[in-house]
């Protein structure tokens, strides 16, 4: 284990930390997450009872949905990020942040403006019409300057960095950084109809305008939700489970192997599509060999937990993250196996897809958020732990029943549906009209919107909680795995 | 070399980009430079000016969310919506509106399978026409009166994107729009010369012209351009 791979904690001799501002994105991810879980699961219950959509234009699921996935992708995983990267640069590098707390602070507003713009506008149906690219053509510029703004921060970070090495979770929130970037630039390319209005046309059209969409799409998931994400894994875990990561030599294997090969993946949605065969071919391709450095990651996180197993049964902070990055494994084995191109051919346009999604967006994506903001709030606010670990605990539990049900319904509904589709009758006749389809989708819509109120109802556990131990509030309780006194001494 | 990478963020970020760019290179530029990614069809033409209207409505309201425009050549597919759909055919669609889901049926080749009025009575309350159906009503559609006051300007636009329109198009962009949605009042034929086989009618019967009228025009052409029973598969390969 070299020194590069150590996690480092604030020393006596540390440098001042900017950790208002990482305060202020902490509050900023609670506050979206809940917004963007909320909207989600209305939708869900729209799905379940077109009657909530309530007949008027800012409010129908076209709307909304956009709404939804940009909350949680982009406002509650974006702060979670910028505010987690800030705080995990500055610490591994033992630097204050560059640009000091004026940069970080445009940074700070400025991605909060860049929410506000987008949600306003699809609410009032201004939408460029791209799936997770929705945001016109101003605020796509606005982003534009923030993200430069938040590039110089974190890299000028790394550069007045008083250790010799890079740290592993720096190599990450840096893919990230520059490859979002960069797909950003090129897939939101468009011409405003006029300086003064909001309308644009994207420079691309057609078969082109769809690869780069889905080379666009799949990278949001790749580098916003994995590379990112994977980031915050590689600091947060070896902190919580006070172990050093498992393998230095897997995690330079994981970042290179990830990085290039990620890239290639987007034409797997579009199998069977207009798109020339060679690139489906080369889309499914690459992202089966993807499921190996995904793999290669998973063990990398898990493994770090070697001779520290115990600790899941008194830490739930813990166990959020382990959980999360099973989750991360379980949606990167399904992932590959949905690029196949037969596997596809039932799966796409299916439900199936959305409980992909899910189970790598909740699972993954926002278990180890959460475990991230239990990890954050005690050591921003200084106070001596969690208000409660029984809350943490009970938040735990109900968010994953929570995933389990939305994912297994959707299998469910995603399968049967593709499957009635093709399904003939004896003489030779398609068996089912469409809308017969869309009504045996009812009762998983049902199960899948109980789901999310589950999710919703962690959330505010969990904000409740973060809330008091901010307050500085303890809670009186008996410590977790109380039974098991001997390990339960903290 | 990992060694100096992790010394060095410059170095760090150069590689980084140059090992992420390779895959997008090699998958994107051929599709710009291989004559074989578009077939060659006749028929597809830009978008008339109220079928423009209607598209941006279209992709106002998110209706991609749920729909898609691409019917896979699977025999369940090209029974139930048609023809599978061909590159051509969305080759002046800026943005594609191909989907990724089927909350609702594939629409790539809805034009001419129902009538203007089915639409608006469906648009307005699915379920007086679709009792099962989940989709959103969209009652907003006929009282909403259309801007279309700078529809040349979009038309402009998409010229500088690529869409081969006219000049003759554009100054007639008006004119043009106003005959497709009041052919009882303005003479559609100069209009349907420019834009063969647009759909000219009243739509919702509203003497102003709506955005749903907009919407339905656009609807009625999808997937009608093309002449599929004389496409030669085997011609391009797929």
């Amino acid at each position: 284990m070299t020194s590069a791979s150590l996690a480092h904690s604030a020393t006596p001799d540390a440098p001042n930390y900017y950790d208002d501002l990482i305060k202020l994105f902490v509050i900023a991810a609670a506050f979206w997450g809940l917004a963007g879980f909320l909207a989600g699961d209305y939708i869900a219950w729209q799905l379940a009872f077109p009657a909530l959509n309530l007949d008027l234009e800012w409010t129908t699921f076209g709307r909304l949905r956009p709404l939804h996935t940009s909350a949680v992708i982009f406002a509650f995983g974006g702060n979670i990020l910028l505010g987690s990267s800030f705080y995990v640069v500055q610490r591994t590098c033992r630097a204050s942040l560059f640009g000091g707390a004026g940069l970080g602070t445009f940074i700070f507003w400025g991605y909060q403006a860049f929410i506000v713009l987008a949600a306003t506008g699809y609410l009032l149906g201004i939408s460029q019409g791209k799936e997770y690219a929705e945001p016109e053509w101003y605020v796509d510029l606005w982003l534009t300057i923030v993200w430069v703004a938040y590039l110089v921060a974190f890299a000028g970070t790394i550069i007045k960095r008083k250790e010799p090495h890079i740290y592993v979770a720096n190599w990450f929130y840096l893919a990230f950084i520059i490859t979002i970037a960069m797909l950003h630039l090129v897939n939101n390319a468009s011409v405003p109809v006029s300086l003064s209005g909001t309308k644009s046309y994207i420079v691309w059209a057609g078969v082109q305008d769809a690869m780069t969409q889905w080379w666009y799409g799949h990278n949001a998931v790749g580098f916003f939700l994995t590379a990112g994400f994977l980031g915050m894994m590689y600091y947060f875990v070896p902190k919580q489970a006070d172990r050093p990561v498992y393998s230095y030599r897997l995690s330079v294997i994981h970042f290179w192997a990830l990085s290039f090969l990620y890239i290639w993946a987007g034409p797997h949605h579009l199998h069977y599509t207009a798109l020339p065969d060679w690139v489906q071919t080369l889309g499914m391709t690459f992202s089966v060999m993807l499921w190996m450095p995904s793999w290669g990651g998973m063990i990398n996180g898990l493994m770090t937990l070697s001779g520290a197993w115990h600790k899941l049964r008194t830490d739930p902070v813990l166990r959020f993250m382990v959980a999360s990055v099973g989750f991360y494994g379980m949606s990167t084995f399904e992932g590959p196996l949905m690029s196949v191109k037969v596997v596809n051919s039932l799966s796409h346009y299916t439900d199936w897809t959305i409980g992909h999604v899910h189970s790598g967006a909740l699972g993954w994506n926002a278990l180890i958020s959460f475990g991230v903001l239990y990890f954050l709030v005690p050591k921003l606010w200084k106070r001596e732990r969690l208000y409660s670990l029984r809350l943490v605990n009970m938040h735990f539990w109900i968010s994953t029943i929570g995933i389990v049900l939305y994912i297994t319904a959707m299998w469910v509904s995603g399968i049967m549906q593709g499957l009635m589709w093709r399904t003939y009758d004896s003489l030779g006749f398609l068996q089912y009209s469409f809308i017969e389809t869309v009504e045996a989708m009812h009762p998983y819509y049902i199960i899948r919107a109980i789901g999310g109120l589950l999710f919703v109802i962690g959330a505010l556990i969990m904000i409740y909680n973060l809330y008091k131990t901010a307050k500085g509030d303890l809670r009186d309780e008996a410590p977790m795995g109380a039974n098991t006194a001997p390990l339960a001494a903290r | 070399m990992q060694a100096k990478l992790e010394k060095n963020v410059i170095l760090l970020a150069i590689a980084t980009l140059i090992t992420v760019s390779i895959g997008g290179l090699v998958q994107l530029v051929p599709l710009y430079t291989m004559e074989s990614t578009i077939e060659k069809v006749d028929g597809v033409r830009p978008y008339s000016p109220l079928e423009l209207a209607g598209r941006n409505i279209y992709v106002r309201e998110g209706c991609y969310l749920c729909h898609s425009q691409m019917i896979r050549p699977f025999r369940d597919e090209v029974e139930r919506y048609g023809h599978y759909s061909l590159a051509a055919e969305s080759m002046y669609d800026h943005p594609f509106q191909w989907g990724s889901k089927r909350t609702g049926p594939d629409l790539a080749r809805v034009g001419g399978k129902y009538s203007n009025d089915w639409h608006v009575a469906h648009l307005t309350d699915p379920r007086q026409v679709v009792p099962e159906s989940i989709m959103p009503g969209y009652p907003f559609l006929v009282e909403k009166p259309l801007y279309f006051d700078d529809i040349a300007a979009h038309m402009e636009t998409l010229r500088i994107v690529g869409t081969p329109y006219t000049d003759e198009q554009i100054a007639n962009a008006l004119a043009d729009l106003r005959a497709q949605a009041n052919p009882e009042t303005v003479d559609p034929e100069a209009m349907q010369a420019r834009y063969p086989k647009a759909v000219a009618a009243d739509f919702d019967g509203k003497t102003m012209i709506t955005e749903m009228d907009a919407l339905v025009a656009y609807l009625q052409v999808m997937g009608t351009m093309v002449d599929t029973t004389s496409y030669q598969p085997n011609s391009d390969g797929r």
